[in-house]
């Protein structure tokens, strides 16, 4: 039912905005594959946000150009191009004289879909972001918990199946716990849809744990363009290292699974369990709780063991 | 009162072309508000220009107003629509540029981003969340175009006013009580009801 992910590709962009004296973002290019989860970080200030708003036209690069899946964003009229492309904001800027339907509708109205096809593509757009479409469809914002409503802005940014969803730190607003819940629901959408995102934070445990690739910006230049882990484990520079706190190890722990530190032989002889999906930094709280050797089980098979050295092997070996 | 019951179909045609006087006033000042004040709300620089203009106007004492009108538009009905419209620019026109400045800068910023033109952007979102504002402007300028329409009398142009004037001009109280009995009511009807309106749109904007 959805289109699958558009490739982005950034070419020497440069932005200035008016009044000031220096390049809000200075010259980026940036290859994301179709599919993937990119992650802008970096302090504020530091044009990530600037840059993905490159992507939809809302701010004008000075030089430099921005092209969705080998077309030039500048050859497609404004508003056609945004309609194509999902955008959710921290403000979430659901229209709060609207209920929660009518503001998932808005892009598909727009683009004059029949009001049956409106009403179905609504339903199961918040069934997606897991609100009963009964009991939320006619809801106003207001009386929504943030977390209820950065939903619905998520609902609302997929609602036409774009490609390509902008997210611009959408779960800033929210306390740590729905963020968590958001965030994982937010990798099984990607999972699920396969939509190429394009996401900013200046949050890093958020940034580590989402991204596929992750972009460490400062001073209006990409610093560092690679997979969480080898950010981690050989930062580019010393501000790379200095933001991420790279020498946390457990952090890096965070981003490596049990399945791939495991030895897959051994039986039953753990002295405790863990699933194989689990990360290693799960994994090492077990073995602080006394766990000597820990079977390793996928759903209702145990796969293999995995005991402390085995950790420290893999994030040797991550490095 | 004597006067309103011994003759209720003159003080009927009296609050009829006040009537008319006012509602044609306001619907010509926002017709030419509505813009000034999307174009105040968005231009800092011509907000200021505006504001600052109609403000001059506004202090202009009302009397004053219709007599420096009467050399351009002769004595009569559009002298007294001209100054009503004046008057009533400067409240409309702030009232509908303070509502747009009001609504978030992230509503605009989202419905842009979603693929809104800038005019389905105005329409769609920042209008109906500018219009609690919009309509107390609307009441407010109302219920001063309708004391002002008064003066209408003096220059011929009809209205509740032509009682007042003639009551003071032949010392007939019965004409003056008349009058302000009948304009305090439609001032207070006119307010009342929009401040309904006001707070129906206010529910529906938040």
């Amino acid at each position: 039912m959805n289109r699958r992910g558009a490739a982005l590709r950034i070419e020497d962009v440069a932005v200035r905005y008016e009044g000031t004296d220096r390049n809000a973002v200075d010259g980026v290019s940036l290859d994301v594959p179709a599919a993937e989860l990119v992650v802008l970080l970096g302090p504020s200030g530091c044009g990530k946000s600037t840059l993905l708003r490159t992507v939809n036209r809302l701010v004008t690069p000075f030089r430099g150009s921005v092209w969705i899946e080998g077309r030039d964003v500048r050859d497609v009229e404004a508003t056609a191009l945004r309609r194509g492309i999902g955008y959710v904001i921290q403000a979430i800027g659901l229209f709060p004289h609207m209920n929660v339907a009518a503001n998932v509708a808005i892009v598909p109205q727009l683009l004059g879909w029949d009001r049956s096809r409106v009403a179905a593509r609504v339903d199961e757009l918040l069934t997606l972001v897991r609100l009963d479409p009964v009991r939320y469809r006619a809801r106003l914002p207001r009386e929504l918990s943030g977390g209820e409503a950065q939903r619905v802005g998520v609902a609302r940014a997929l609602a036409a199946q774009p490609p390509l969803l902008l997210m611009d730190e959408p779960f800033g607003a929210v306390d740590a716990l729905v963020r968590s819940a958001l965030q994982d629901e937010l990798a099984r959408i990607h999972r699920v849809l396969g939509t190429t995102i394009l996401f900013v934070t200046h949050d890093v445990d958020e940034a580590l744990r989402l991204a596929d690739r992750l972009v460490v910006m400062n001073d209006g230049r990409i610093v560092q363009y690679d997979t969480p882990l080898r950010v981690l484990g050989r930062p580019a520079t010393p501000f790379v290292e200095a933001l991420l706190d790279a020498r946390d190890g457990v952090r890096r722990l965070g981003l490596l699974r049990v399945r791939d530190a495991m030895r897959a032989t051994g039986g039953d002889a753990g002295d405790a369990t863990i699933e194989a999906g689990r990360t290693l930094r799960e994994a090492l709280s077990a073995f602080l709780d006394g766990a000597r050797v820990l079977a390793v089980r996928d759903g209702e098979r145990t796969v293999g063991t995995l005991c402390f050295d085995d950790v420290r092997a893999a994030i040797v070996a991550a490095a | 009162m004597n006067y309103l019951f011994a003759h209720p179909y003159e003080v009927w045609l009296r609050l009829l072309e006040h009537l008319e006087l006012t509602l044609g006033a306001l619907a010509i000042a926002f017709a030419i508000a509505a813009p000034l004040g999307v174009l105040a709300a968005r231009k800092r620089r011509a907000g200021k220009a505006i504001l600052g203009a109609l403000g001059v106007i506004y202090t202009i004492p009302s009397l004053a107003l219709f007599a420096l009108l009467i050399p351009l538009f002769g004595i009569g009905y559009p002298t007294a629509l001209v100054a009503l419209v004046a008057y009533a620019q400067m409240i409309l026109v702030r009232n509908v540029a303070t509502g747009l400045r009001e609504v978030p800068a992230g509503m605009r910023e989202a419905a842009l981003g979603l693929g809104l033109s800038p005019l389905q952007t105005l329409w769609r979102v920042e209008v109906p969340m500018a219009l609690p504002a919009i309509v107390g402007g609307i009441r407010i300028a109302t219920v001063s175009l309708i004391a002002i329409a008064n003066l209408a009398a003096w220059i011929d142009a009809g209205g509740l006013g032509v009682l007042l004037f003639a009551g003071l001009q032949r010392d007939e109280p019965d004409k003056i009580v008349a009058g302000s009995v009948v304009c305090i009511a439609l001032a207070l009807g006119a307010d009342l009801s929009l401040r309904g309106l006001e707070r129906t749109v206010r529910r529906s904007a938040r």
